[in-house]
């Protein structure tokens, strides 16, 4: 049956969780009492990647976007806008839209996007084979099954360029043709959705959005390598996407697309889900394989590598979600068109997850070489509430931060490893004026050390020293010699450490301490905090020329160091002050100093 | 889901569910986590006695399955508050003020982070990004996101909650 018109409502975890599930229903209902039944579908889709303003509602074929839609609005769009034809304008994000001339693709923030591994997210219903099949799902794999030999698969993609999206940017159809080479017998295929980079989410919102892409390459990825059995290894903390992985590996199952003598050929390939149980070294894939072999997720030295030697002693291929991702499209579309786009030494399109300090947080995707700057300012619409761009952190834990001089630097592997950062899985957190340098250096410092397995010294005991000196210098009692052990240690541990945790944990120290060294002096020398972020480096007074007496920070102080008569100029007790800076927020009237 | 925790509790013994269950698994190479999940999914923690069992049931010795538990930070050895809240401190969110939530939050329960109110009504631990980044700063109570909090509107939050 086909509708005429499509209301989309945007089923990632972040809507989902802002009353999506119950927008929903309250669509659902209206369009049933208005009797459009067999007119209008509504539809629940995957992450539409503008999470800033969830929950998102796009209604087919007007292409019409609308914002922070709540069940009550369900309603008024659809008797106006599905009946009458009307724009609900109130509800528009772009109130050029109320024209009808600017479709989706005509708004800032997706115009400078180009999707392939979000190609179906926001589209379809993840929870229905049968959208992801019209959409050409499993024609890739239907097409190397037929058409092509497992050679041919891993010619494709060696051709096409595609690296890791995992973080170490490896070239996967070199990775595909270590395991090929392996002699015939037992070989695994896994997928990495441990996704343990604080501050991301690209891998949960894609297999939550279109799951069945990621079953279809990791069969394309079995037959390619020999493999019939694959695992998707995926965090215990994300149960949308548990459920749907679950409900796509049964449907696949019984339409023949997964389990034994897939399509009618010889080739059989199963796959299984795997949690993890929160430990962010199991990404790594060593540790990976560690885990859902069922032991602690500790790293073990490469060589040998997984391809050769994995899990359970047999040849294993680990990829990450995005990577994977790609694949399908890669087959179908061709090594030469994929080539096309992005830089020289990285081919194809990048997932972020935009977080921090801006205006249009949420989940994008770009070509390969697009600047920073067109990342945080075009699509991401600029820094909140008017503040001053501080840095960009990419690669989370393991990445650099990026100061103002680097915005237009173009995103790619080799681009950001010059300039101190890497690329990482996609995290791309912006810091403002008011985000303290040192500070967020201790906070990745302070993941990494809690994340530490312990196995190797350099990183148990590196990582908290390092972390020591941190907190000595946000604390006000650093000197200019712990920058100098700092700097030592970091060497050592990036150099000595078993594994990517503790090579890449110095990584914020090291670039933060080239790029803003100015702040970590002012806090040495002149104990002095600029963004106020230092609680002990914080002095809070009240001005005698601006206060009125209101009483409103005496009134808001929680622990009762403010004193004051109406009308009267009021005075904070230091020694009782816990520095929480409610009181600086509450001033009308500029009258509470920090300094 | 509370009430089935409560009465597997009860029980005191493994259910019939998680016998099935790990029996299906037993044979499976590397089933230990996904039984320990199963366990808290059941439980909300990994109890003492359970772990006895679960040691014989999967033939696999019970130093390695506390070695597993310790590792691991999804695995508790204590039961938590009826209530389980989870304050993110992902970078999203410490960017955004998780850190004043925690101390606003510990003040509400009056208990710190990781210990359970004295009548038992809740917990609260803090995590690492739990995938909502856009909507920072993010509190998970009983499974449900909140999103966007601000140290302001937590005594309503807690006061519903406590309502239920
Ligand atoms: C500490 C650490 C954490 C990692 N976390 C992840 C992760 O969460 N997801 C991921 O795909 N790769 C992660 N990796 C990279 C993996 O080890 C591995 O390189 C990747 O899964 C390979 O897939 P790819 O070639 O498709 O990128 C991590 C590496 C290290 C050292
Ligand atoms: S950092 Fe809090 S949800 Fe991601």
């Amino acid at each position: 049956m086909a509708y005429k018109q499509y209301i989309l409502v945007c089923g990632g975890t972040a809507c989902e969780s802002n009353k999506g599930i119950a927008l929903v229903e309250a669509l659902n209902r209206e369009v049933e009492n208005n009797g459009l039944l067999q007119e209008v579908q509504v539809v629940r889709t995957g992450c539409l990647g503008f999470c800033e303003k969830g929950p998102i509602v796009k209604i087919l074929p007007q292409d019409t976007f609308y914002v922070e839609v709540m069940p009550e609005d369900a309603s008024e769009i659809v008797t106006e806008h599905i009946v009458k034809g009307r724009v609900v304008e109130r509800l528009l994000y772009d109130k050029r839209q109320s024209q009808a001339h600017v479709g989706v693709d005509g708004l800032d923030f997706y115009q400078k996007q180009f999707r392939i591994v979000l190609r179906n997210c926001g589209v379809i219903d993840p929870d229905k084979i049968d959208e992801y099949i019209a959409r050409d799902g499993y024609k890739a794999m239907e097409k190397a099954l037929f058409e092509m030999s497992p050679n041919d698969v891993i010619k494709e993609l060696r051709l096409s360029g595609l690296r890791g999206r995992g973080g170490a940017g490896f070239p996967t159809g070199v990775k595909w043709s270590f395991a090929a080479a392996q002699p015939a017998g037992q070989k695994y295929m896994v997928c990495n959705a441990d996704e343990g980079d604080p501050g991301a989410y690209m891998d949960r919102s894609t297999l939550e959005g279109d799951p069945h892409s990621i079953l279809e390459a990791m069969a394309i990825a079995g037959y390619a390598i020999g493999a019939s059995q694959g695992y998707v290894y995926i965090r215990a903390e994300y149960p949308l996407a548990i459920k749907r992985l679950e409900n796509a590996i049964v449907q696949a199952t019984e339409y023949g697309l997964l389990g034994e003598k897939i399509l009618g050929t010889d080739f059989s390939f199963k796959i299984e889900l795997r949690l993890g149980a929160g430990a962010f070294v199991c990404g790594e894939e060593t540790a990976l394989l560690a885990s859902i072999e069922g032991n602690r997720g500790m790293p073990s030295p490469r060589p040998p590598f997984p391809a050769v030697k994995g899990l359970w002693g047999c040849p294993t291929v680990i990829n990450n979600v995005e990577t994977l991702a790609n694949i399908p499209v890669i087959l179908l579309k061709g090594a030469d068109w994929f080539s096309k786009i992005g830089t020289e030494t990285t081919k194809g399109t990048k997932v972020f997850a935009l977080t921090g300090k801006i205006n249009n947080s949420g989940l994008i995707e770009v070509p390969m070489g697009t600047t920073l700057r067109e990342i945080i300012f075009d699509i991401g619409g600029g820094i909140k509430d008017g503040k001053e761009f501080k840095a960009a952190q990419t690669g989370g834990p393991s990445g650099g931060m990026i100061p103002p001089q680097f915005l237009d630097a173009p995103i790619d592997y080799e681009s950001l490893t010059s300039i101190g950062s890497i690329m990482g899985s996609g995290g791309l957190i912006v810091m403002d004026e008011d985000d303290c340098i040192p500070d967020v250096t201790k906070f990745y410092l302070d993941f990494t050390v809690d994340e530490s397995c312990g196995k190797c010294a350099p990183c148990r005991i590196g990582g908290r020293k390092l972390l020591n000196y941190l907190h000595k210098i946000c604390d006000g009692a650093g000197t200019a010699e712990d920058i100098e052990n700092m700097k030592e240690i970091s060497l050592a541990m990036g150099r000595a450490s078993l594994c990517g945790l503790g090579q890449t944990a110095p990584n914020p120290i090291l670039s933060s301490l080239k790029y803003f060294m100015d702040e970590y002096i002012e806090h040495i020398d002149e104990g002095k905090c600029r963004a106020g972020k230092c609680k002990n480096l914080l002095l809070y007074s009240i001005s005698v020329d601006n206060c009125v007496g209101c009483t409103a920070c005496a009134r808001v102080c929680p622990v009762n160091a403010i004193t004051g008569e109406r009308r009267q100029l009021h005075v904070i007790d230091t020694a009782a002050c816990i520095k929480c800076g409610q009181c600086y927020d509450v001033c009308k009237f500029h009258a509470v100093l920090r300094s | 889901m509370n009430t089935e925790i409560a009465k597997a509790e009860s029980a005191e013994t493994l259910t019939p569910e998680l016998i099935a269950f790990m029996a299906e698994w037993r044979h499976s190479p590397g089933s230990l986590i996904m039984v320990l999940h199963k366990v808290q999914q059941f439980y909300g923690f990994i109890p003492r006695k359970i772990a006895f069992e679960v040691a014989e049931h999967l033939d696999v010795p019970l130093a390695k399955i506390y070695g597993v538990i310790t590792f691991y930070n999804f695995f508790k050895l204590t039961k938590p508050g009826r209530n389980q809240i989870q304050i993110c401190m992902g970078t999203a969110c410490y960017l955004k003020g998780g850190e004043d939530l925690v101390a606003e939050l510990e003040g509400i329960l009056g208990v710190g982070l990781n210990t359970v109110t004295p009548d038992g009504e809740f917990s609260a631990e803090a995590v690492r990004c739990v995938g909502c980044c856009g909507l920072a700063p993010v509190l998970v109570i009983n499974g449900e996101v909140y999103g966007k909090v601000e140290t302001k509107a937590l005594h309503g939050i807690i006061a519903e909650i406590r309502k239920r």
